[in-house]
Formats: structure tokens, sequence, C-alpha cells
């Protein structure tokens, strides 16, 4: 298939393409995703280097297994963003990089934002809105998990809670975004064309 | 506390090694727990959207599609001899592993690994013809054997109660080839013959016997 084909594909119509190793798919599907896996890697990792050893290892986790992946059960960009956030935090628990240092907020998005498409800015001030609505509690748990790395009984030794209340203010937390979030979240760069009832 | 609640750690990466173990052991035998996971992972994945961060650098990019390229020529080639196991950095055979793990996720559930791996050999066959639809809404992929696949590219998922279903037609008579709810790829449990047609339409949860929408998109193997 020939490149400039591949902007009217689905992420995970894609995925399908990298699993019999095509590279411009493999390539369309970095120029979609790896703005956000990047940025999420770096947020974890606080490291340029780092970060980057997690988008790659992602990608090619992605172009080594994309025929595991099973649209039916996720989008191709969560999982391909699963891989990078595991990918990160991992390597954080190995660096030991993120123990000494206080918990901080979101990073503005630097170099890139201007060309951001707008449903990703929305997309973004959608969720912050929705974590700023959980009780604080919750909010720092998930937060400190998910951007910080920290496991289940980290939090607890950190926090000075025992094990049970971290994981309940975990899933009552996610349970709670996952409400106010629903189901429409735009999260892919995928271009698709409107529905029509007739080819 | 239930092991049903380690969901939510999952989904954030939050569990220490062994309870990750355990968990994602549970979960292949437990339907509520997976269905539960898609729903945070819809979740996690949308806070990741919310990371904000700095842009990665050009070069990136470059190093990843050549590290491809060189494990492509490695791995693909059918005459490839038996003994020789491509080479992966430590770090990179890490990732396979995490990678493997979700898959195995994705693998074990609601769907037979058969349709799979069938799915996987027409992706892979390199003789494989790929033939695009009149509407440009989906590719068909057919072995030279008749085992063929639709990518299907730009349908918003069945609604409520509905299924993608599609058609083949022997003498001009539609016959059942398969379902699908949203656009990925989507087996053909039927042979195609060199030149039939492939239509897909929207019908009942389940499918039905004889085509009863309009065709939203067809194809031809020739």
């Amino acid at each position: 298939m020939r490149p400039r084909d591949l902007a009217h594909l689905s992420d995970e119509a894609l995925v399908a393409l990298v699993s019999r190793s095509n590279e411009p798919a493999l390539a369309e599907l970095y120029d979609r995703v790896s703005g956000i896996a990047y940025g999420l890697a770096h947020r974890i990792l606080r490291d340029e280097s780092l970060a980057e050893d997690a988008v790659q290892d992602a990608f090619l986790g992605l172009w080594r297994n994309a025929g595991s992946f099973i649209p039916e059960r996720a989008k191709a960009s969560t999982w391909i963003l699963t891989l990078v956030h595991r990918r990160a935090v991992d390597l954080v628990r190995r660096e030991q990089r993120r123990r000494t240092e206080p918990l901080d907020h979101a990073p503005e998005p630097s170099e890139g934002s201007a060309e951001e498409a707008a449903w990703l800015r929305l997309d973004r001030q959608r969720v912050q809105t929705a974590l700023a609505e959980l009780p604080d509690q919750q909010r720092e748990a998930i937060e400190l998990a998910y951007y910080g790395g920290y496991t289940q009984s980290e939090l607890a030794e950190r926090l000075g809670e025992p094990l049970g209340t971290i994981k309940s203010r975990m899933f009552a937390g996610l349970s709670r975004l996952r409400e106010l979030l629903g189901n429409d979240m735009q999260t892919s760069g995928a271009k698709g064309t409107p529905w029509t009832s007739t080819s | 506390m239930d092991i049903h609640e380690l969901t939510a750690g999952y989904a954030l990466d939050a569990l220490d090694p062994g309870e990750r173990a355990d968990y994602e052991e549970h979960l292949s035998s437990c339907e509520r727990c997976r269905e539960e996971l898609q729903g945070f992972w819809h979740v996690s994945g949308a806070l990741a959207h919310a990371a904000g961060g700095p842009m990665p650098p050009a070069s990136l990019r470059e190093r990843i599609l050549e590290q491809a390229r060189s494990e492509r020529s490695n791995v693909v080639p059918l005459r490839r001899p038996r003994f020789v196991v491509p080479a992966l950095s430590s770090v990179a055979a890490v990732a396979a592993v995490a990678a493997i793990g979700l898959g195995l996720w994705a693998n074990s559930l609601s769907r037979d690994l058969d349709r799979v791996e069938s799915e996987r050999a027409v992706l892979g066959d390199p003789n494989a013809r790929t033939f695009p639809s009149v509407s440009g809404k989906a590719d068909l992929v057919v072995r030279p054997s008749g085992e063929a696949v639709l990518i299907v590219r730009t349908l918003p998922p069945a609604p409520e109660g509905k299924d993608y279903e599609i058609w083949i037609f022997e003498d001009g008579v539609p016959r059942r080839a398969g379902l699908f709810e949203q656009p990925g790829v989507a087996l053909l449990t039927r042979r195609l013959e060199p030149g039939q047609k492939v239509a897909v339409t929207l019908e009942a949860d389940g499918g039905v016997d004889a085509p009863t929408g309009a065709a939203l998109f067809t194809a031809s193997a020739a």
C-alpha cells in the first residue's frame, strides 16, 4: 500500500498492516501516537533519553507483536500507550528515579503544541476537569500511580496508609473517572470519513 | 482484598510484579475482569492524553524505523533457517515480553485462537493479494488458497443489537461469510474464488440468512 493512502486508515487497520511488516504503516502510527507517547514517558521518567528508550521499546514491541492485537478489545492507540506506560514505569522503578522528588503537576505542553489538533486539547481539558472532580485522596493515588510510577504498596508506604485503603481509593477513583469520561473520548489520531449508508 | 479489585491497579500498572502475574492469570479465566479492564484501560488511555510534556526529538522516528527495518530482514523471509534467532537487545526483549503479556490478555479473550491465527496467516502471506473495495472503505486481502480477510477502515462501530455481515456472491447468490462489529480485521469464514464479489451489510445481531439492507461497500477478488 502506498504511504499516501495510509492517512485514511484507522489506527486498527494500520496495526493489521504492521502485523504484516508494513513499514509505512508503522511510520504512520508513530506519527499519530508518538507525541502523546513521548509526553507520557517523559512525565514519568523526567529524562529525555529514558523517555526515548521507553517509546522506542514500545514501538518495536508493536512491530514484533502487532499480530496479537485484538481490535474488538481495545483501541489501537490505547494499546500502544499501554505498552509505553508499562515500559516507562518498569524503567522508572529500575532507575529509582523519582523516589526523592515531590509530586508535581502536569507540565504545560511545550514545543509542537501549536500544531496540536483541537481535539487533543479538548481531550486533555476533559481529563483534567474530570480529575479535578475526584476527592483529593483518590486523585492523589491515581496521579502518583499513573504519572509517578508508584506501585500500590509503595504508595501505602509513602502515604502512611494501609495497603487496602490505597487499593480501594484507586478503584473508586478510576470507576468515577470512567463515569465522568464516558465512552466518547476521541483518543485517536485516525481521520475517519463521515458515515454514509451506501457506497 | 478481592482479586477483582486489582483491576484498577493493573490498568494503572501499579501492581507489584507478583500481583501482576497473579492478576494476569486470573484474567484469563474471568470475563467480568476483562470487561472491567476494558473500561479502565479506556480511562488510563485518557490519562495518557492528559500527560502533557514535550514532543519527541525528530531523530527518534528514524531510529525506530531503522531498527524495525533491520529486524524485518531477520525475521520475515520464509526460507529463514530455523536455528537463527532474531537478535534482541535485553531492553527490547523486556518490551517484547510486556507486549506478549498484553497480547496474552487479548488472545485469551472472547475470540478463538484459530481465528486469530488464520487472520495472521492471511495478513502474513507474502503471496496474498490486496483488492481495495469500490468505495475505499476496506481492503480485501486474499491468499492463493482463497482464505481472505477484510481490513475495514471507515465504518462506525455497529449499533447495539446489530452486526456487520460479510457476503460472498457465489453464482450471483449471496452466501454468509462472517460477522464483525467494528473497523479492523475481519476473517471471511468461507473461501473466496478468483473473481468473486464480496459485500458488507448491516444486519441484526448474529447475522441473517440473506442480506436485508443495502451493501455498505463491495469488493471483488479480481
